[in-house]
């Protein structure tokens, strides 16, 4: 065997002191990081396995344990990152794509990091939102061009809209989990993101996987997705869910496919994606019946029809160059929603390369489908969802004033179920069994737990997402919708305040 | 009474549960001096593995519970109020009579300076037993015979 440099990551540094030799991190470990020599009555570490998942941190009982960085340093270089090195010399030695999950990780701008917002002295009131009503409740759908309203001027004072209204979703705050598919990830986290949403008054999202039996009876909070490879896709699938979401790309990999490997299509993933057992899910890059904005009008009514117009029906795309143009030609072709996915969207799997090169923030695309879609005067006919990296409540208020409806998250979903972002999921060894299906690691997310935790997370974001609206002096998420004036940039030039439509701070109106 | 019940589809086999069994019936209480001092430790719950399926397993304090009515030396008793079924390590005399009637397997030798038996007592000065207090997934529950899957 010929020398292979190491390529070391992490460190595992265990306090001998505090070590009882329990070996819980012997067991929690999925890549045999840990070993036990019982001669000796210690437990050894192999650094070059420890992927940084912290599983074995979190449960140790004495503290014990630390996974480190490892301190192993190349010659300093600025050109030539620790990151290139390691790549190349696994490239070498593999002579294969690499691989990796989550979202992108390069220090690219982060413009929610760049913008603040607002709040009310003196000229407006602000609001106190514990103490007068504040509605965050969000509708997603297509909204009419005008609203009339006819009113009987009997007794009884009824009104009745005059036109017919669209089908909306209707969501108790603008949060809804991410496109994530069983198979990608386990059962008990999708069946945690679904009780989530269910208890919650939000919606989730089946990504390409199909819905498991199980789930169905969460199919009233399901959006479900039709992607290239058309996965348990069936008119049942259809019909069961509260909303359908054609999935043309995705943040994490535009333009690039998706593949789960045979060995992760078990009897449950075939059942649920109608695929054979231990074949591997390919699905391809592109829709092949998809070329053009009109072929994608198509599939829109296709699906409309199919459903008897009962359900929104959506398109989601990556935030690409030409995100504006392509995001109106969706709603042209009748989408009641469009999902923009950045650059910082997260994947399961996906080449490194694709993951961290390609498409733009989510910020600025949002902000120049926003100005688009108002310019052609269709903004009303869908609203946008935005997706890829929203990280806190703060996000999702910026990204509202932006111009989206509502948010995705799926990064924040996971890291509320466990997650430590070690990007190892295209491995299948999840340690906290949510990017797996291996039935040793899956049972260590307790969906009971998962699904509280994604309550108390979406409770939490809500009850900021109020406190910032009302400080703002704003009671209704829909008077945020939009409003560029509540958002001043700071640190960034005059191209990007241009392209977010914001002033820099310190500029007044 | 309320027993402790074990959720297999969700016990980890991290062990957990056992570590600290020990370290509440140990003489130091404390985690670190315990295991490193006192060797006869021996823990009243076990994590039962095959494969993937794992689960813990601990006395059920029986209705009637054979244990006691095998003892020779009237160290095995059941609360009458509680239910809780204990061992006097006092009057325990190391005669095992009580171990090869257990339908479960779950009381074992402690072979410290005296042989005595060691049971589960359901940590009946704490508010929980501590294996259910600092399960990680949830899987062991405190909890009435009926309401056991509810919570």
């Amino acid at each position: 065997m010929a020398l292979k440099p190491r390529q070391t990551d992490f460190e595992v540094v265990r306090d001998q002191d505090k070590c009882i030799s329990c070996q819980v991190c012997l067991r929690q470990c999925s890549n045999d990081v840990h070993e036990y020599d019982s001669d000796q009555d210690i437990i050894y570490s192999d650094n070059s396995q420890c992927v940084g998942c912290h599983r074995c941190e979190s449960l140790c009982p004495t503290g014990a344990m630390k996974i480190k960085q490892s301190e192993s340093e190349f010659r300093q270089n600025f050109n030539w990152s620790p990151a290139h090195i390691k790549n190349i010399y696994k490239q070498a030695d593999s002579g294969g794509v690499l691989l990796t999950g989550m979202g992108a990780d390069r220090p690219y701008p982060i413009y929610w990091d760049h913008i603040l917002f607002n709040a009310a002295q003196v000229t407006n009131p602000s609001i106190d939102p514990l103490r007068e009503p504040m509605e965050i409740k969000t509708f997603i759908g297509n909204k009419s061009d005008v609203v009339g309203v006819d009113i009987d001027q009997g007794e009884t004072f009824n009104m009745k809209l005059k036109q017919d209204i669209s089908p909306q979703l209707v969501l108790s705050t603008p949060i809804l989990f991410s496109a994530m598919s069983f198979g990608s990830i386990s059962f008990n986290a999708c069946a945690s993101l679904a009780r989530a949403a269910r208890q919650f008054g939000t919606f989730y999202n089946t990504g390409e996987g199909g819905m498991h039996k199980d789930l169905e009876i969460y199919a009233s909070n399901t959006i479900v997705q039709v992607a290239s490879g058309r996965f348990g896709v069936d008119i049942d699938y259809l019909k069961r869910a509260a909303a359908i979401e054609i999935k043309i790309g995705q943040g994490a990999k535009p333009g690039i496919g998706g593949h789960l490997p045979a060995e992760k299509v078990t009897e449950e993933v075939s059942n649920a994606r109608m695929i054979p057992q231990g074949t591997d899910a390919i699905s391809p890059a592109p829709h092949h019946d998809i070329y053009s904005i009109e072929d994608l009008m198509q599939l829109i009514y296709a699906l409309k029809e199919a459903t008897d117009y009962q359900k929104p029906v959506g398109v989601k795309v990556s935030a690409v160059h030409n995100v504006a143009p392509i995001a109106s030609g969706i709603v042209r072709a009748g989408a009641d929603f469009v999902t923009i996915d950045g650059l910082r969207g997260g994947t399961g799997a996906a080449p490194q390369a694709i993951r961290d090169n390609i498409g733009i923030p989510i910020e600025l695309a949002l902000a120049s489908v926003d100005t688009r879609l108002r310019e052609e005067g269709i903004r009303h006919k869908a609203s946008v969802i935005a997706a890829g990296s929203i990280r806190s409540s703060a996000d999702i208020v910026k990204a509202i004033a932006l111009g989206a409806d509502a948010v995705y998250i799926g990064s924040a979903a996971l890291l509320a179920l466990g997650c430590n972002l070690c990007q190892k999921c295209y491995t299948g060894k999840c340690n906290w069994g949510i990017a797996t299906q291996d039935p040793y690691l899956t049972k260590r997310l307790n969906p009971n737990i998962g699904t509280r935790r994604l309550e108390n997370l979406l409770r939490g974001w809500s009850l900021e997402i109020k406190e910032m609206l009302g400080g703002a002096g704003i009671n209704a998420i829909e008077s945020l919708r939009g409003n560029r004036e509540h958002l001043r940039g700071i640190g960034i030039g005059e191209k990007e305040l241009a392209v977010l439509g914001i002033k820099h701070a310190g500029e007044a109106w | 009474m309320k027993k402790i019940y074990i959720k297999e589809e969700y016990c980890i086999g991290c062990r957990l549960c056992e570590i600290y069994c020990q370290v509440k019936h140990s003489k130091s209480k404390k985690i670190i001096k315990a295991f490193k001092t006192e060797l006869d430790m021996v823990p009243m719950v076990t994590v039962e593995e095959i494969g993937h399926h794992s689960f813990a397993v601990q006395c059920r304090h029986c209705p009637d519970a054979p244990c006691v009515d095998a003892c020779i030396s009237g160290a095995m008793s059941k609360n009458e109020k509680s239910g809780v079924v204990t061992c006097d390590d006092q009057k325990c005399v190391g005669c095992w009579s009580c171990i090869m009637v257990c339908p479960y397997g779950v009381i074992k030798r402690k072979l410290g300076e005296k042989k005595i038996a060691s049971k589960c007592d359901l940590c009946q000065d704490e508010l929980e037993p501590v294996c259910v207090k600092n399960c990680p997934n949830e899987a062991l529950v405190l909890a009435e015979e009926e309401e056991k899957d509810e919570s």
